[in-house]
C-alpha cells in the first residue's frame, strides 16, 4: 500500500493582536510550508481550511484564504473540532490521498482569537460546552480541567506543585522557541507566592499558571502522496497513524474524570494502525491546555501508568533529555493556542523534530514522534504518530 | 384555528439560558413542583440524566420521567474565580459533579456550604432552587 507523507511545514509566530486579517495571518504560515515542500501553490490540488468559528466574523472562511494564498480553482472546504480542528484536517487529508482524490493537500489551521472584543470573547466562553445542560451554571473551559484535575488528585494523590512543575518544564522549552507567546521563565516559587500571578486562583484547584494563553497565529501542512512525496521531499515524514474518538459533550454522560477516554480510544488505534505501543515513542507532543491535561495525558498515551504521571514529571523524564521527552517546543502553555491552528503547529514540531531540524529543541535522534491533539473539554481527541525512513 | 402557544419554559432554566424550547420541557414543570427528574426508556430501561426525549440505545421516544432521589456521591468540584458574561454577580461558586444511583447529576453546590464542607465523597442531593427574575435550577447540598 503506498504511504502518506508530511513533506511541507509552516507556522506564524502565535501572538497577542495579530496585525493583519485572517487571510494575511494564513498566508504566514502557508508560505513558510509551501517553500519547505519546494512547491508552489500550483503543486496543491485541494485545500482544508480549519478554525473554530465562533471567533470568525468571516463567514465560511475556507474561499476567502483558498483564494488568498492562490489555491483557485483547486476545491477547498471549511473544517472544524474546536482545538483539535486541524489535525481532524490532518486525517481527512490523509484519507484523500490514500483514497486517490488528490496527491498534495494543504491543511491550514487557523485563529485569530482578537478578532472579537473581549466582551464577547467572555460571551462565547459559557457556551464553550453543553449550552441546554451546562452552561446554565455558568461553565468554563479552566474549570472542567478544574473537574479532572481534582478528580485526579482525590484519586491518585496528585498535587497542586505536580502540575505547577508541568508548567516550569513548558516554560523552560517556551524560552527557546520564537515562535512563542509566552517566552519567560517559569519558577515553582511563583506558585508558592501568593503574590505572584502565577498563583493566582481561577478555577479550583487550577491556577493562572496551569492555563495556557489566548493567542492569533496560524499553522500549514502539507500532505502528499507517496509518488509525490518522492518527487519533492528530501526527508518526507510518513504518517504511520491515525486515530480518532469523540464523546459525551455533558460531564454527567461520562465515567472517566481522571483521564480522557478520547484520547485512550484514539491512542489505541493509532498504535494499531502504526504497529507500535506507547514504548516506540521517541517524542510527543500533548495537547496542554491546562496543566493538567499533559499529566492525564501521559497516562492515557500509555507513557505512564493511570496515576503515575506524577512521578515522569517529577523525575523529568518528559524533558528533552528524558525518556520520553514531551511538549519540548513549550506546548501550548508557551506557545499559546489559537485554536484551529494548535493541531497543525504540534504537528510541524514533530516533524522537525524527525528531519533534525528542530534546532535548540532537538531530541537525541527520534524515529517515531506523537501528537496528542484534543478538541473541547476531551470531547475529540486525535492521535497521530509520523516516522521517517 | 386558534393561535398554538409556544411551549418555551426551558428559557427559564439557570442563571443564563441559551435553550428555550425542548421536547422536556417538562423538567421545568417538575423542577418548579419540587423534583429533579431524568428520564428513563419505556422500551429498552435505560436511564438519562440530564433527562432525554429520545433513547440512543434503542431508538424508542417512549419516555417515562423518572426522579433523581436519595444520596449522592460527590465525584468532582471547582471553585470558580471566574465567570462567563451574566454570572460576574455570582461569583465565586462552587461546580460539581455527582454520582446518584442510576444516572451522574451536573450542577452547582449550594452558596450555604462552606469551603471546608465541601469535599470529594461527601453525601449530597439535588434539590431544586429559586433564582432571581423567576428563574430556576437546581444545586446540591449536604444529604
Ligand atoms: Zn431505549
Amino acid at each position: 500500500m503506498a504511504r502518506v507523507a508530511i513533506i511541507g511545514v509552516g507556522q506564524s509566530k502565535f501572538v497577542r493582536g495579530y496585525p493583519g486579517s485572517i487571510r494575511e495571518l494564513a498566508f504566514e504560515a502557508f508560505r513558510e510550508a509551501v517553500q519547505d515542500a519546494k512547491m508552489t501553490s500550483k503543486d496543491i490540488d485541494a485545500s482544508i481550511i480549519c478554525s473554530a468559528p465562533e471567533y470568525d466574523k468571516q463567514r465560511s472562511p475556507a474561499g476567502v484564504i483558498a483564494e488568498y494564498l492562490g489555491l483557485t480553482p483547486q476545491p477547498t472546504f471549511y473544517l472544524e473540532t474546536v482545538c483539535s480542528s486541524s489535525s481532524t484536517g490532518l486525517k481527512v487529508a490523509y484519507s484523500m490521498v490514500k483514497a486517490g482524490l488528490h496527491d498534495a493537500i494543504c491543511v491550514l489551521g487557523f485563529q485569530k482569537m482578537s478578532e472579537i472584543t473581549s466582551a464577547e470573547s467572555q460571551e462565547r466562553m459559557g457556551r464553550g460546552a453543553d449550552i441546554q445542560w451546562e452552561s446554565p451554571f455558568g461553565t468554563m473551559m479552566p474549570a472542567y480541567y478544574a473537574l479532572h484535575a481534582r478528580a485526579h488528585m482525590a484519586k491518585y494523590g496528585t498535587t497542586e506543585e505536580d502540575l505547577a512543575l508541568i508548567r516550569v518544564k513548558a516554560a523552560t522549552y517556551g524560552q527557546i522557541n520564537d515562535r512563542a507567546v509566552y517566552q519567560k521563565p517559569v519558577t515553582l516559587e511563583m506558585f508558592k507566592n501568593p503574590q505572584d500571578n502565577m498563583a493566582g486562583p481561577v478555577a479550583s484547584p487550577l491556577r493562572v499558571g496551569d492555563c495556557c494563553a489566548n493567542a492569533d497565529g496560524s499553522s500549514c501542512i502539507i500532505v502528499a502522496s507517496e509518488e509525490k512525496a518522492k518527487v519533492f521531499s528530501e526527508k518526507p515524514v510518513w504518517i504511520l497513524g491515525v486515530g480518532a474518538a469523540s464523546t459525551a459533550v455533558n460531564m454527567a454522560g461520562r465515567d472517566l474524570f481522571s483521564g480522557l477516554t478520547v484520547a485512550v480510544e484514539a491512542s489505541k488505534t493509532a498504535y494499531k494502525m502504526a504497529g507500535i505501543s506507547s514504548r516506540d515513542v521517541d517524542v510527543a507532543e500533548v495537547h496542554d491546555c491546562f496543566t493538567i491535561a499533559e499529566m492525564m495525558a501521559y497516562e492515557n498515551l500509555g507513557f505512564a501508568k493511570p496515576g503515575e504521571g506524577k512521578d515522569l514529571i517529577r523525575a523529568k523524564e518528559t524533558y528533552k533529555e528524558g525518556s520520553i521527552p514531551v511538549n519540548v517546543d513549550g506546548g501550548l502553555l508557551s506557545k499559546g493556542h489559537p485554536i484551529g491552528a494548535t493541531g497543525g503547529s504540534q504537528l510541524r514540531t514533530i516533524v522537525l523534530q524527525l528531519r533534525g531540524e528542530a534546532g535548540q529543541m532537538q531530541v537525541s535522534n527520534p524515529e517515531i514522534g506523537l501528537v496528542h491533539n484534543i478538541g473541547g473539554v476531551g470531547l475529540y481527541g486525535n492521535v497521530t504518530i509520523l516516522g521517517r525512513d | 384555528m386558534a393561535k398554538q402557544e409556544i411551549d418555551d419554559r426551558f428559557k427559564k432554566f439557570g442563571t443564563v439560558s441559551f435553550t428555550s424550547i425542548s421536547k422536556v420541557n417538562d423538567f421545568i414543570g417538575y423542577l418548579e413542583k419540587g423534583q429533579v427528574m431524568g428520564t428513563k426508556c419505556k422500551k429498552c430501561g435505560m436511564t438519562f440524566f440530564p433527562p432525554r426525549a429520545d433513547c440512543s440505545g434503542c431508538l424508542s421516544s417512549d419516555m417515562d420521567w423518572m426522579e433523581v432521589t436519595g444520596e449522592g456521591t460527590l465525584l468532582t468540584f471547582s471553585k470558580l474565580q471566574y465567570g462567563p458574561v451574566g454570572f460576574e454577580g455570582e461569583l465565586p461558586y462552587t461546580i460539581a459533579l455527582a454520582q446518584f444511583k442510576d444516572v451522574k447529576v451536573f450542577g452547582r453546590m449550594s452558596k450555604e456550604l462552606s469551603d471546608a464542607d465541601v469535599v470529594v465523597g461527601m453525601k449530597v442531593k439535588a434539590l431544586p432552587v429559586q433564582l432571581a427574575n423567576g428563574k430556576i435550577s437546581y444545586e446540591f447540598q449536604k444529604a
